[in-house]
């Protein structure tokens, strides 16, 4: 993409600060942001929001990999050694939890926040109180989430997917406040999605039609109709369970005239939807990248966005191939098993779509590019082996295996978590202006490639072998897997430092980035300065479509 | 003296796993027509996705290496092409296709559970299985037998380490046998990999599956569900025997239920419980109150010492006939007969220093389950 | 679309007390079912979000006197309000889905019939029914009568549907500009609503005193409980949402083409009626 089709930078009204910014406006009688920690608690705006949720997410992938660690360590070699079962339960089940919940859906949260107003022009998020409320609720939802493991009897022990009657009947008495914190984490999400969808939909610059838009917003568009489509449902049936465990119905106790598996549908109407949340956004920050290192313009945009489109409204209609083993009837295994399948077909040309974009490209590899590129790779074998697992007679073998484990955290882990840390590289010199540094970012890219495939490639072994997840001791014959999963993890883990270094070395200091800091990069956000003032767009830029 | 053990250990399993690694990577093919279906099925999938694989990553690093920057520096421009799009969309729907047909014919093959020879029950209970032969009054639990200090490492680990039952599932080679399978707890999930056998079994509702074993054996599986503390320490053993033989073992069987049946009338001497009574509470009580009746306090009271127990023999036979409703602590009427249940409570009033010196009698446990 | 007059607040204490506030109510809800204490906390939580939306919302009231709101941000609040509501239609779905899935699928397997019928292995001595009066397990009793549609719900679902009815007639005289006219629909609206909650706590009363239907009282009472329940909680918040409507009626803050707050509280309130007529004909019909 040439240079010189670029829209014009939009003079800025200040460079400073979010005083300087409010006081040339019309709006001047109102109070000056106040400052220090106050200005983080009461801030409106979405560059700091944003902040706040990328940092909160990062708090969380912590902590959430310490419980992974615990969990290998104890699978390091067969028999009890660290932890005691009940102990190994609330580890998986809270790792789970905290990395869906707390660190992968928050880091895009957060990235929408810091971009999509400056890729659609906007001055910021449409409902920007709406906006500090969704972000504020999360450490409340989190921090009470957490303190469930040091009540009596330990926090959820149930796997992430909660499935009744483990977690009503026979669910610890923490479970209730579980239940509370998910539904307050639940309306933080739908909080923040109504304000995507009303910012993207409301926002744009003049002259910005929809399929101008940069695929990143076009994903969290789409994301974020996902969001408000099956939060609630989550909400429901936790709702649901908080009455069979407090209240006395009987939901799904067959007793009473309920369904345990009534459960399993309701989760996973909402669970399979969720894990194309953690994963739409990814798509489009890759699509963001490729483009900008291959300094081409993105191959068929518009079938990206119709790809997208597809893959979320199937994702409405396969959430039972979880529950390939519940004894459903013939004819609903066959359609869950046939639409499974179908999601293939999108989200192929996604991957066919970027490859065509890097031929006849001319390609950099920078550390943004590197971790794409790992993700194309290696997100496109986790939906390999997620479509193996839609074959559901194999899936009678394959499923509550570590097969399973290794399906998802392919996706999740070098495909969600690598397409947030892409994007971090990406874009850090916009939040900065400084850019990251590439040599350290080498080193934590080949560190985690490495130590992520150490960690997940195995268990594809281990459980066609006829390893069953969640389990804190195994057989003999899974040691040797099992053994080199746990060093990988922990190398993978390691590496994650690095990461830390870079960003706080990036904050403090390093080679001053331009606006427009990577040469063949074409969104909005490129047009303001880097780092990107507090206010910016208060003015709409005039919008001049380029290439797509 | 521990640490060198437990290097023993570690050392001992790494010899007990390098032979069992050279099949040990992939699905095993199993013993029945299903299995061998599914296991060409995973395999023809496989390679499937191996053959796109290779396509799609060799395209994407050959313009990797070819178009990078020091070798290609005006990149081309163009950003559509309709007739690709619409190739790389159908090749893979026909794929796909491809792959659905094989699958279809498998599953419906799977759920065809009609005209079985034997129907067996099989009920999951935290943390052991339960198998009833329909129709022939034979029933057993079936319980991890590998003994803790393997698991804590404080005994070297053997072969079948945490694969290993009292009682294992007995089956004919050769006949179509029916499984009906339910739960009393919470979800289980029965699953051997040789017979390509996974089945959740749900608390008051039954699901089918069925097998058709073709070669003699031992096969093991475990539970496959999360489903509590000792969810990893619930294994599935299962012994298919040539059809005769199998018909001597149920005969067997039969016999020995109807004698045990007879022993209900009869007075039982505190020593007869107290045998019986230990191998009925460490194989179905043990997992919950520990094997020397200590329990794990909050979660599953301590049952050595006591107090209110020990005073109070209705309350424990109560306790132990029908459970304690909305607590892990099931109703063990219809689990067990009135030999088992009256031994269980007298060793639990007997053992670990709790002397009541009771011996609750077997016909007393059946007058009270009329 | 007007150049550079998005307005933007620079910074707002509402949603952050707001966050503290739902903090302090949800973990003392917790303690309230778990431990059976903190009922005072759980009170000044509810007090304290009541609280919080009030501040916000007067803000937000003033900033929009104030003249600061253009079109664009009408727009913004009309998205927002508009997935809002779609987001609760899909909370209801969630217990829609759940009222079919029992009806269809468990009761008729638990009684022999369909895919799974071998279920009633377990239960030998149930059928199914709808209502379901005899749950299958023998500690569940079920509901000994359900109540009829065509008495209290019959009249409860004319008290909604025509509170939609002058609801729309209020807001077409506000869009006319007769104050005085919309006043007085609006408070019929409102004497709607609250007549319908009184009907609903009539009804709740008589099922728990002469019907046995209780939340116990297996999965019939459970689904009545839940459908109504979180129905009549929306009516509350609905009813209540329309009497802020009414005081700033009175105050003269909605002007004939700008009054989105009374819109919003209107697409609110019909939403709730159409749940209501979902529930009228699958939770008590049918
Ligand atoms: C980001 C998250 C994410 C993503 C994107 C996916 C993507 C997919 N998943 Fe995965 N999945 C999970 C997260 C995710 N999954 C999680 C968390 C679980 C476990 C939950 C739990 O139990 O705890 C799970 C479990 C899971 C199961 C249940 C397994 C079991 O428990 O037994 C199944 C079964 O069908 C499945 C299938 C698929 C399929 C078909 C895709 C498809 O979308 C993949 C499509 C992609 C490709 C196929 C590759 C690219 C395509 C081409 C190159 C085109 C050509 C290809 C062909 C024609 C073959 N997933
Ligand atoms: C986005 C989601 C996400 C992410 C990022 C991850 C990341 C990781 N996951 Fe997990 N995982 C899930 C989602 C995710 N997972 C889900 C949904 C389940 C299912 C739960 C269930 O069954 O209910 C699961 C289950 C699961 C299991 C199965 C547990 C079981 O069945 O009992 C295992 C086992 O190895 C595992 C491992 C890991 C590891 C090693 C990482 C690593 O990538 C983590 C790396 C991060 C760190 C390690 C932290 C950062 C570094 C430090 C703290 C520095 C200090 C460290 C050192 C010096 C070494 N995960
Ligand atoms: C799945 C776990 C589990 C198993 C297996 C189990 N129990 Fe229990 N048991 C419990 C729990 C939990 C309680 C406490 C119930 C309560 O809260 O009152 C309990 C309580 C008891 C009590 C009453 C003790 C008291 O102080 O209240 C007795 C007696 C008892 N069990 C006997 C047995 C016997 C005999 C068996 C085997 C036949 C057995 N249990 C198997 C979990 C189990
Ligand atoms: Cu039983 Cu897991
Ligand atoms: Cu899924």
């Amino acid at each position: 993409m040439a240079l010189n089709q670029l829209p014009k930078p939009t003079p800025q009204h200040s460079t400073a600060t979010a005083a300087g910014g409010v006081a040339e406006e019309t709006h001047d009688h109102h109070d000056q942001p106040p400052r220090g920690a106050l200005r983080w608690l009461l801030t409106t705006n979405h560059k700091e929001i944003g902040s706040m949720y990328l940092i909160f997410s990062l708090t969380m992938f912590f902590i959430g990999g310490i419980f992974a660690l615990v969990v290998r360590a104890e699978l390091f070699q067969p028999g009890l050694q660290l932890v005691q079962p009940e102990f190994f339960n609330q580890m998986t089940t809270m790792h789970g939890l905290i990395m869906v919940f707390g660190a992968v859906m928050p880091a895009f949260v957060g990235l929408a926040n810091w971009m999509v107003p400056l890729q659609v022009g906007a001055p910021d998020m449409a409902l920007p109180r709406l906006n500090n409320f969704s972000f504020w609720l999360l450490p409340v939802a989190f921090t009470l989430l957490l303190s469930t493991l040091l009540m009596p009897g330990g926090g959820p022990n149930f796997g992430w997917t909660f499935y009744a009657p483990l977690s009503t009947t026979y669910g610890p008495p923490s479970t209730t406040f579980f239940i509370l914190s998910l539904h307050i984490a639940g309306i933080s999400s739908i909080l923040g999605a109504i304000n995507i969808i009303a910012t993207i939909l409301n926002m744009r610059a003049p002259g910005m039609r929809m399929m101008d838009m940069p695929l990143f917003v076009w994903t969290w568009l789409i994301t974020a109709f996902l969001l408000i489509a099956v939060m609630p449902v989550l909400a429901g049936v936790i709702t649901m369970m908080l009455m069979d465990i407090n209240f006395g119905t009987s939901f799904f106790t067959a007793a009473g005239g309920g369904d345990p598996v009534l459960f399993q549908h309701l989760f996973w109407f909402f669970g399979h939807p969720e894990v194309y949340i953690m994963i739409l956004p990814a798509f489009g920050i890759v699509s963001a990248i490729i483009p900008t290192f291959a300094r081409k313009p993105l191959f068929g945009y518009a079938s990206m966005v119709y790809a997208t489109a597809s893959i979320a409204i199937l994702s409405f209609l396969v959430w039972a191939h979880h529950m390939f083993v519940v004894g459903m009837p013939l004819v609903a295994e066959l359609f869950f098993m046939y639409t499974t399948m179908l999601i293939a077909i999108p989200t192929g040309v996604k991957v066919f779509n970027w490859i065509a974009t890097l031929f006849r490209g001319s390609i950099t590899f920078e550390t943004p590019m590197l971790f794409a590129l790992a993700f194309v790779v290696l997100f496109t074998i986790g939906g390999f082996s997620g479509l193996m697992l839609a074959i559901s007679p194999a899936d009678f073998q394959y499923h509550d295996t570590y097969f399973v484990v290794a399906h998802f955290h392919y996706v999740l882990v070098p495909g969600a978590v690598f397409s947030i840390m892409a994007a971090v590289y990406y874009w850090l010199p916009k939040w900065t202006g400084h850019y990251a540094d590439e040599r350290l970012g080498q080193w934590h890219f080949w560190t985690s490639v490495i130590g992520v495939n150490l960690t997940f490639f195995p268990m594809h072994f281990s459980g066609l072998a006829g390893m069953p997840r969640r389990i804190p001791d195994y057989s003999l014959q899974f040691a040797d897997f099992n053994m080199v999963s746990s060093l990988g993890a922990f190398m993978f883990g390691a590496s994650q430092l690095i990461f830390v270094w870079v960003i706080i070395k990036c904050v403090r200091g390093g080679v001053k980035a331009p606006a427009q800091a990577w040469e063949g990069a074409g969104d909005l956000e490129w047009t303001v300065p880097s780092p990107a003032p507090l206010h910016t767009f208060e003015t709409p830029p005039e919008f001049k479509p380029t290439s797509h | 003296m521990r640490r060198k053990l437990a290097l023993m250990t570690g050392a001992g399993s790494l010899c007990g796993v390098t032979p069992a690694l050279a099949n040990g990577w992939n699905m095993p093919v199993g013993v029945t027509d299903v299995s061998r279906d599914i296991h060409s099925l995973h395999m023809t999938i496989f390679w499937i996705c191996v053959v796109i694989g290779v396509v799609v990553f060799g395209v994407m690093f050959y313009s990797l290496l070819r178009f990078r920057r020091s070798r290609h520096t005006d990149s081309a421009n163009f950003h559509e092409n309709t007739t690709v799009e619409i190739l790389w969309t159908t090749v893979p729907l026909l794929i796909l296709v491809g792959m659905a047909l094989p699958a279809t014919a498998t599953l419906r093959q799977m759920y065809d559970t009609s005209e079985a020879d034997l129907d067996v029950m099989i009920t999951g209970q935290q943390w052991r299985w339960r198998y009833e032969y329909l129709g022939e009054d034979v029933g057993f639990t079936s319980s991890l037998s590998t003994p803790r200090a393997q698991i804590t490492g404080e005994e070297e680990r053997q072969e079948h380490y945490l694969l290993e039952v009292d009682e294992p599932l007995v089956l004919p080679v050769g006949r179509k046998v029916r499984f009906l399978m339910t739960a009393d707890d919470v979800i289980h999930s029965w699953w051997v990999p040789e017979l390509a056998v996974k089945q959740d079994t749900i608390p008051g509702f039954v699901n089918e599956n069925w097998v058709r074993i073709n070669e003699p054996g031992i096969y093991r599986g475990q539970c496959a569900e999360l489903c509590g503390k000792d969810h990893a320490f619930m294994p599935i053993v299962v012994h298919a025997m040539e059809s005769d033989e199998f018909d001597t073992w149920l005969a067997d069987r039969k016999e020995a239920a109807a004698q045990e049946a007879l022993g209900v009338d009869r007075e039982w001497a505190l020593d007869e419980l107290m045998e019986r009574g230990e191998q009925v509470y460490n194989s179905v009580c043990a997992s919950c109150h520990q094997v020397d009746g200590s329990g794990s306090e909050p979660a599953f009271p301590a049952l050595a010492g006591n107090e209110q127990l020990l005073s109070d023999v209705e309350f424990h036979i109560d306790v132990v006939l029908n459970g304690v409703p909305g607590t892990p602590m099931a109703a063990y009427r219809n689990n067990m007969n009135p030999v088992e249940l009256a031994s269980v409570i007298t060793y639990e009033r007997n053992a670990w220093g709790n002397e009541t010196g009771d011996a609750v009698q077997p016909s007393e446990i059946q007058s009270r389950l009329e | 679309m007007s150049g550079g007059s998005y307005y933007v607040p620079a910074s707002s204490k509402w949603p952050a007390l707001g966050s503290a506030a739902v903090g302090l109510m949800m973990v003392s809800l917790g303690a309230v079912l778990v431990h059976g204490q903190g009922a005072l906390f759980m009170t000044i939580g509810l007090v304290a979000v009541l609280a919080v939306m009030w501040f916000w919302f007067r803000d937000v009231v003033k900033e929009s006197r104030q003249g600061l709101y253009d079109a664009q941000m009408d727009r913004s609040f009309r998205w927002g309000m508009g997935w809002f509501i779609f987001s609760e239609i899909m909370f209801f779905a969630a217990f829609f889905g759940a009222l079919f899935y029992v009806r269809t699928f468990s009761l008729p397997w638990l009684d022999g019939e369909g895919a799974k019928g071998v279920a009633s292995l377990l239960w030998p001595d149930f059928t199914a029914s709808w209502p379901l009066l005899n749950p299958p397990g023998e500690n569940v009793v079920g509901p000994l009568e359900v109540v009829s549609p065509w008495q209290l719900p019959l009249v409860n679902t004319i008290f909604l549907i025509s509170s939609s009815i002058t609801l729309t007639i209020s807001h077409e005289a506000l869009k006319e500009g007769h104050r005085a006219t919309a006043r007085n629909w609006l408070i019929g609206t409102l004497a709607l609503g609250v007549c319908f909650l009184i009907v609903q706590g009539i009804e709740y009363y008589e099922a728990y005193t002469h019907y046995g239907i209780t939340l116990e009282a297996g999965i019939y009472g459970s689904t009545f409980f839940l459908l109504t329940g979180f129905h009549g909680l929306h009516v509350t918040i609905g009813a209540i949402t329309l009497a802020v409507l009414l005081a700033r009626l009175l105050k003269g803050h909605f002007t004939p083409d700008d009054h989105f707050a009374f819109e919003a509280g209107a697409w609110y309130w019909h939403f709730v009626d159409v749940v209501w007529i979902g529930l009228f004909l699958f939770v008590y019909v049918f």
